[in-house]
């Protein structure tokens, strides 16, 4: 059903995404400080959303180095 | 303010460009040059997904709850990351079973079942008119705002005809007929719709961006100050933290990013964008990671857009959720306010298309059709023409849809923010979850298993979400809610069985998804099914393993051709139909139409074409009124499934078979093609030897039939023919020594002494040997050579046959006087290298790769000099049985170096060997 590396990453992806947007990983952003100004925690967010989006186009247009 | 004339002029404006994006895109479908063949068009069409709600509601929520706005994100994020797997898979089977709609799919996979798919559509219709309505009340609420910012809120109790909304709604509900519902497709797919669709998620994302960049650069001073400024405020500075001040609810956290990530698929909008309208599998490839992409851009100014809000407009009670309008405006920015507004009315004009013509073609194909069919007048064997009348049911659908839209927003409008609005209608088309996803990768699921867990889903969803949305806004007592029905607080709605600690959406979730898949999987478990239903679940989940040709066809029955055209013709049109059948039968072999065999695949071929126009459980009720089936049990499935897979494997032998041909064929072709060049080679060979035979033969004849027939001869001069002779011969045995050389060499019965070769000694007595040679033509003869070089295991008399023809071949060439020569030796961890440079007139490039063949001497014609010519092939030889390589490094007139590199062949150097 799952066979196949690619298919694979993309769940081994998706379970690290979910760990990472949810209790309790979230929870460790939660700091009264900033990142260049934009307080971190918002700043954690946008920043983990935008690396797990650059991992999947990787592999997306990638799917050869397998 | 804006003045109304202008904001209307606007948006028909808006409009207007909308229509002819949508016009071209269907001009250029109809000549063959689809604008939407695009991964990024396509990828951009499911940014539908962002709405009005996300337009206008992101930032409200944003002003109340911080970060609460981004699981509405997040799901449909991580929902992508399985994309590839999953929605793959829908869009194969949608393809091959010519699915038309969620419903559609649904019933297809639980054996065509009529019942589901009205259902499913039921659910559909219920779940998104809120979420219609909530389009409309955006639009109509900017509007508002816009033409009169004094009144913060709309009023949506004046008379219908002075409120734009309803106008907004008509509006919409034409775009949506001319472009989805203006002919009868049988792969119901819109390409002008996707192009307008792909444009407004382009005009959104640039209007949300552009009021975005003003906020923060315009109004503040960067990202920076205004953090700064809404840190300072201690009820803003909470905003930006997890907690806010209370205990974070982690479960309606979780709740939001599972919703969403169901609706991004299940919303019968995103069904049709991304499986119904795909034109390709492989764009979804980069679209799952496109439309991600688009919904973090479009969220990054939620959160400065809602600060700045509340920090401009103080303590001034404003409605968050209008921000994106009202700070422009308050700024006296009034082009910017309108352009937002345009970027809202396309974010909400966007989703309403698309949904309206969703689900309309689930009304009229699932609920509508099934019910015309048993009527008398449309009963299947009546001979009317129906496909005008399948067009105006999907007319009057839309129509319907959007005048329900209105209605909901007339009603309950008021009561509820957009974002609460949103999220009820997830919930309810989360309740396609199971049996859908179910479906694709489990074969044991049944009809009966989905009928009753979507049935008991939906319940739930009405009495824990809808009901007390309802009695909220004022419809119903608020009764219920505190006490249950009947004064039983068990059964109150937001805390059945007692059930606490969870928000209303959590709990409806909870309990919602909790019944329907114990009730899909228990009722599924139950009993086994029936032989039709397990062929299409097998169809669905194996749809991978199936190719066109292989694929088995589960029916048995009797059939005729002409009632199976008559048929089509009623429901596609009569020039369809009939152009259908000539290419099934131009396919199928047959002659003409008439000569067509009413097999099951003709019988499947028209069921298929019908479930593009009618969807699949009505196609279904059709092709069984018009032939005579037998029903199939479960062991007749299980025998024609053996007989597809037997079919294919003969197939795939076959393949294999002519494959391996094929690859045989190539190799003797290639065979022969070497063969032939051999033989051409050993031609020249043949021709080059006799040729070099024959030049000293000729000269000793020729002096020998001299002095046979002149015996006055002096004797000096027989001497001297003699001498001549003596040479001529020592040339010829020396030419015909290494012809036989080389045959040996080639043919691989050379015989190979093997030593440890102390090259250091070795190329010593090759100069030596040389050295008379060379001081006859005046040369110095420089040896380079390192103080210790290890020992290298070959031949050694091989290797001196190398290097004195080098040396031989270097003499030939070097001017005379003032020649020099030098011979370098080097090792390294690779090999040793063995270099002979001389500074004669070098050799042109063209001619480096020639020299190494047999019988091509350097230099001209003229000035050629003594040799065979099959030194060098013969120093290659050696040189590559070895295992290394012989090259020559040469400009013209600049000398040439022969260099030969030999490899240790696998034994470590041994440092100290030579001394």
């Amino acid at each position: 059903m799952f066979e196949g590396l690619g298919t694979q990453r993309l769940l081994a992806l998706f379970f690290a995404g979910w760990l990472l947007f949810s209790f309790p990983l979230l929870g460790l952003w939660d700091r009264d400080a900033t990142l260049l100004g934009v307080p971190l925690f918002p700043a954690a967010l946008f920043i983990l959303w935008a690396l797990l989006i650059a991992m999947l186009a990787w592999w997306m247009e990638h799917p050869d180095q397998k | 303010m804006v003045s109304p004339a202008a904001v209307i002029a606007a948006s028909f404006a808006y409009l207007l460009l909308l229509f002819a994006v949508a016009y071209i895109g269907d001009w250029r479908a109809r000549q063959g040059r689809s604008v939407i063949d695009s991964a990024w068009i396509y990828a951009l069409s499911m940014a539908v997904y962002c709405t009005a709600w996300t337009y206008f509601g992101s930032v409200g929520r944003a002003a109340s709850g911080g970060v609460w706005f981004l699981p509405i994100y997040l799901g449909p994020t991580l929902a992508m990351v399985l994309g590839w797997v999953v929605i793959r898979k829908m869009i194969r089977i949608a393809r091959v079973y010519r699915i038309t709609s969620i419903a559609d799919f649904i019933a297809s996979r639980y054996g065509k079942s009529p019942l589901l798919s009205g259902l499913v559509t039921l659910i559909a219709v219920v779940g998104i008119v809120p979420y219609i309505a909530l389009q409309l009340k955006a639009v109509s609420a900017g509007y508002t705002l816009l033409t009169a910012p004094g009144s913060a809120g709309l009023s949506p109790g004046r008379h219908w005809d002075s409120d734009g909304a309803f106008y907004v709604a008509l509006i919409l509900a034409g775009f949506s007929i001319v472009f989805g519902a203006r002919q009868l497709d049988t792969t119901e797919r819109h390409e002008g719709m996707v192009a307008a669709i792909a444009f407004e998620s382009l005009v959104k994302l640039v209007a949300f961006l552009a009021v975005g960049v003003f906020v923060v650069y315009g109004l503040f001073d960067g990202l920076a100050d205004l953090f700064a400024r809404a840190r300072a405020v201690p009820a803003l500075a909470s905003l930006l933290r997890l907690e806010q001040g209370a205990d974070f609810s982690w479960s309606q956290w979780f709740a939001q990013i599972l919703l969403s990530m169901l609706s991004v698929v299940f919303l019968p909008r995103q069904f049709q964008v991304m499986v119904v309208e795909n034109v390709r599998e492989s764009h979804l490839r980069r679209a799952v990671w496109v439309f991600p992409l688009y919904m973090l851009v479009i969220n990054l100014f939620v959160l400065p857009i809602a600060l700045g809000g509340l920090l401009y407009f103080g303590s001034t009670p404003m409605n968050a959720e209008n921000f994106v309008l009202s700070l422009p405006l308050a700024a006296g920015q009034n082009a910017l306010a309108l352009f937002a507004f345009v970027g809202g009315l396309s974010a909400a004009t966007g989703m309403v298309i698309v949904e309206t013509i969703a689900v309309s073609t689930m009304v009229s194909n699932e609920l509508v059709m099934p019910l015309l069919l048993r009527t008398r007048q449309f009963r299947p064997g009546a001979g009317h023409d129906l496909t005008r009348v399948l067009l105006g049911v999907r007319r009057a659908a839309i129509l319907g849809l959007m005048l329900l839209g209105y209605s909901y927003f007339h009603l309950a409008g008021e009561a509820y923010a957009l974002v609460s609005i949103g999220l009820v209608s997830f919930a309810a088309v989360a309740q396609f979850a199971p049996a859908l996803l179910g479906g694709l990768y489990w074969k044991g699921g049944s009809p009966t298993g989905a009928l009753a867990g979507l049935l008991a889903g939906f319940s739930m969803w009405v009495y824990t979400l809808m009901l007390p949305s309802i009695a909220k806004s004022g419809w119903l007592g608020t009764d219920l809610l505190e006490h249950g029905p009947w004064g039983l607080t068990l059964l109150r709605p937001e805390q059945l069985l007692g059930l606490r600690g969870l928000d209303g959406l959590t709990h409806s979730l909870f309990w919602s998804m909790l019944v329907n898949i114990v009730a899909y999987v228990g009722i599924s478990l139950w009993r086994a099914p029936s032989g039709h239903v397990a062929s299409q679940a097998l169809l669905f989940v194996d749809v991978y393993d199936r190719s066109a040709v292989s694929s088995p066809i589960f029916w048995r029955g009797e059939a005729k051709v002409p009632d199976l055209l008559r048929l089509c013709e009623r429901f596609l049109g009569a020039g369809k139909a009939r152009s259908l059948f000539e290419t099934y039968a131009a396919r199928a072999g047959a002659a003409q139409v008439d000569a067509i065999r009413a097999d099951a695949r003709l019988v499947h071929f028209v069921e298929t074409q019908l479930a593009g126009a009618v969807g699949s459980a009505s196609a279904r009720l059709l092709v069984a009124s018009a032939v005579e089936e037998e029903a199939l049990t479960a062991e007749d499935v299980l025998r024609m499934l053996d007989e597809a897979s037997q079919l294919r494997a003969h197939s795939r032998e076959l393949e294999e078979k002519s494959e391996s041909l094929e690859r045989a064929t190539a190799e003797l072709r290639q065979a022969n093609e070497q063969l032939k060049s051999l033989d051409r080679l050993k031609d020249d060979f043949m021709s080059s030897v006799t040729h070099e035979l024959r030049t000293p033969l000729t000269s000793i004849r020729a002096l020998a039939e001299l002095m046979r027939d002149d015996a006055q001869m002096p004797l000096a001069q027989r001497r001297q023919f003699i001498d001549i002779i003596v040479t001529e011969t020592e040339r010829l045995t020396r030419l015909v020594n290494q012809v036989l050389d080389m045959a040996k060499i080639e043919s691989g019965h050379a015989q190979w002494h093997a030593s440890d070769v102390d090259l250091r000694a070795l190329v010593g007595q090759a100069v030596s040997t040389t050295a008379e040679l060379f001081h006859e033509r005046q040369t110095r003869v420089d040896v380079v050579m390192p103080e210790q070089v290890p020992s290298l295991r070959c031949d050694p008399d091989r290797l001196m046959q190398v290097l004195l023809n080098l040396l031989s071949n270097a003499a030939k060439f070097v001017p005379v006087p003032g020649g020099r020569v030098t011979v370098q030796l080097d090792s390294d961890s690779a090999g040793v290298t063995i270099s002979v440079r001389d500074n004669g007139p070098g050799v042109p490039r063209e001619q480096q790769a020639l020299i190494f063949e047999r019988f091509r001497q350097g230099g001209d014609g003229a000035n050629r000099p003594q040799g065979t010519g099959l030194g060098l092939p013969i120093s290659r030889q050696i040189v590559e049985h070895f295992g290394g390589r012989i090259w020559i490094e040469s400009k013209a007139g600049q000398g040439s170096s022969f260099v030969f590199q030999l490899p240790w062949h696998g034994l470590k150097p041994r440092p100290g060997a030579t001394q």
